[in-house]
């Protein structure tokens, strides 16, 4: 029997191109094909981008319901493809919301669910292996799922980019019954970041605990500015001690720059 | 008056867990337990909530080990009641397993209003029993809070996001999952301990809550190995006689690698 298809799924586009660099690996392993679920408001063009990349179906549905970026619009699109098809493997981007989505979807359909997973194989089996990083960063667990689907989430920066490939998806239209939110957002407000985003920096210089002062990381500011990188902290100081507003780390910033000092 | 369910993690101090350093292995079964951090959040947040407005604070936990001693300190925090559903079999259930077991722990302790969990444990970071939980119960829910407002029965909440904080209304009942920004848990006075020795604490069987066997046998995942992160270095030293010296040598070397442009 021929495998179920591998879903690829986030709200950011961008996170999406990089998930299907892996989904393609696996599908191809799996020997079936690869789905990137592409769900928002007037995002036809960036769908049809998408469709341009070694990838072989779009399952797509434009609506102003996505537009609110709330949980449950999402969860019913997933729900009536899940009954209609039966996917192998679910790879949802690891941001906040792809976290919260993954959780509650894997609830729905009482499947595994491994969050964070930064390397994948395949088994004698053919089930999905997901390695992930625990206990702080102290360990790296090796899970296996023992049914299916089986829903990962993968960080932002863990795979290359898909690249354009001669092939164009097929682009399947969607026309699902979604659910109202249950939670109304009354206002956005964007977080106080700094001018550069340090997910994207090459460089970046991070200070831990054992900075005295917050004076200190002038010194840091001027290594950062030579290298042309970007100063980060880790979550004490940005916590505890409120000196800045975001951290490095595994439940803040994940950084994949060429030097960390 | 809101009756208000906080879901806490007896959970392995991260912070002090050791590597065997032959096998590479954790050795978790040494370590440490405690309340997960972003859990004690959640109950600080129940306690001021319930000053505020009045009502109970019920702390709930499943869990493999006895937990007695961090629930007498969830006491000792300013819950009025706490409550373990503890069986050996635990340590081996997943997210969603445990998100059952609370849900049917929950029907037992009968109504309430707000189930607060933290973001995520310590432990693993996975963030999974929130949500999970939210949708074995069919409550609302809202991740990632670090404000919260209650008038009535709606909640205006701050979720803090990547990119973005959302400000949301939502109605009770309902699950929040809290992140370590929302408050600073207090820590107990000799008052507040003394107090705690004489609330309820009560100790539940999988069977009390009608968990049966084939539930808890057939978890969703499995963990087949945890061993400590392998970080190949490559052990270069940069020596010269003066810092300008080691400096420029650095800086070769960084060249060399190709890190940085020459």
């Amino acid at each position: 029997m021929r495998a179920g298809e591998v879903w690829v799924f986030s709200e950011n586009l961008d996170l999406t191109l990089e998930i299907l660099s892996e989904g393609r690996r696996l599908a191809d392993k799996l020997q079936t094909e690869l789905s990137a679920i592409i769900l928002g408001c007037n995002i036809k063009e960036e769908a049809e981008e998408i469709a341009e990349h070694n990838v072989d179906k779009i399952y797509f549905m434009d609506n102003p319901a996505f537009k609110s970026l709330q949980t449950e619009p999402y969860l019913s699109v997933f729900m009536e493809l899940a009954a209609r098809h039966t996917p192998e493997i679910i790879l949802i981007g690891s941001t906040k919301r792809g976290r919260e989505l993954a959780a509650r979807l894997a609830a729905r359909l009482k499947a595994g669910l491994v969050q964070d997973a930064f390397k994948f194989e395949i088994d004698e089996k053919g089930m999905l292996i997901a390695s992930r990083i625990v206990y702080g960063g102290n360990g790296v667990a090796l899970i296996t799922y023992q049914a299916k689907p089986q829903i990962a989430t993968v960080p932002p920066r863990t795979f290359e980019k898909a690249k354009p490939s001669d092939k164009q998806a097929d682009i399947i239209s969607l026309d699902v019954k979604l659910d109202e939110p249950k939670t109304k957002v009354v206002e956005v407000k964007p977080a106080e970041v700094a001018k550069v985003r340090i997910e994207e920096a090459r460089v970046v210089i991070c200070g831990g605990r054992a900075v005295a002062k917050k004076e200190d990381f002038k010194m840091f500011e001027e290594l950062a500015s030579i290298l042309g990188g970007h100063v980060g902290v880790t979550r004490p100081l940005a916590e505890d001690r409120k000196w800045f507003s975001e951290w490095v780390g595994l439940s803040g910033k994940k950084v994949k720059p060429e030097i960390y000092i | 008056m809101p009756r208000i369910i906080v879901c806490i993690k007896y959970a392995i101090d991260v912070s002090q867990v050791k590597v065997d350093s032959a096998t590479r292995k954790l050795l978790t079964a040494d370590a440490p337990r405690k309340i997960s951090d972003f859990d004690e959040n959640a109950l600080e947040e129940a306690v001021k909530i319930k000053t505020k407005y009045g009502g109970e604070v019920i702390v709930l936990t499943a869990t493999a080990e006895n937990a007695s001693t961090a629930l007498r300190e969830a006491l000792a925090m300013g819950a009025d009641k706490a409550i373990q559903i503890q069986d050996p079999k635990i340590q081996n259930a997943d997210t969603m397993i445990i998100s059952n077991i609370l849900a049917k722990a929950i029907r037992k302790v009968g109504s309430f209003d707000i189930i607060l969990c933290g973001e995520a444990s310590i432990e693993s970071y996975s963030g999974q029993v929130g949500p999970r939980l939210a949708e074995v119960l069919g409550v609302p829910i809202v991740t990632y809070v670090s404000k919260v407002n209650l008038e009535g029965n709606t909640f205006t909440v701050e979720r803090r996001l990547e990119d973005c904080s959302e400000v949301i209304m939502v109605n009770t009942p309902v699950l929040l999952t809290v992140t370590k920004e929302i408050n600073v848990p207090r820590v107990p006075t000799l008052m507040d301990i003394i107090k705690a020795s004489k609330k309820e604490l009560l100790t539940w069987t999988l069977e009390d809550i009608g968990v049966k066997g084939e539930e808890i046998a057939t978890p969703s995942i499995r963990v087949i190995d945890v061993s400590a992160p392998k970080i190949e270095r490559k052990k270069i030293k940069i020596s010269g006689e003066s810092p300008k010296e080691i400096a420029e040598n650095l800086v070769k070397a960084l060249i060399q690698e190709g890190v940085i442009g020459g």
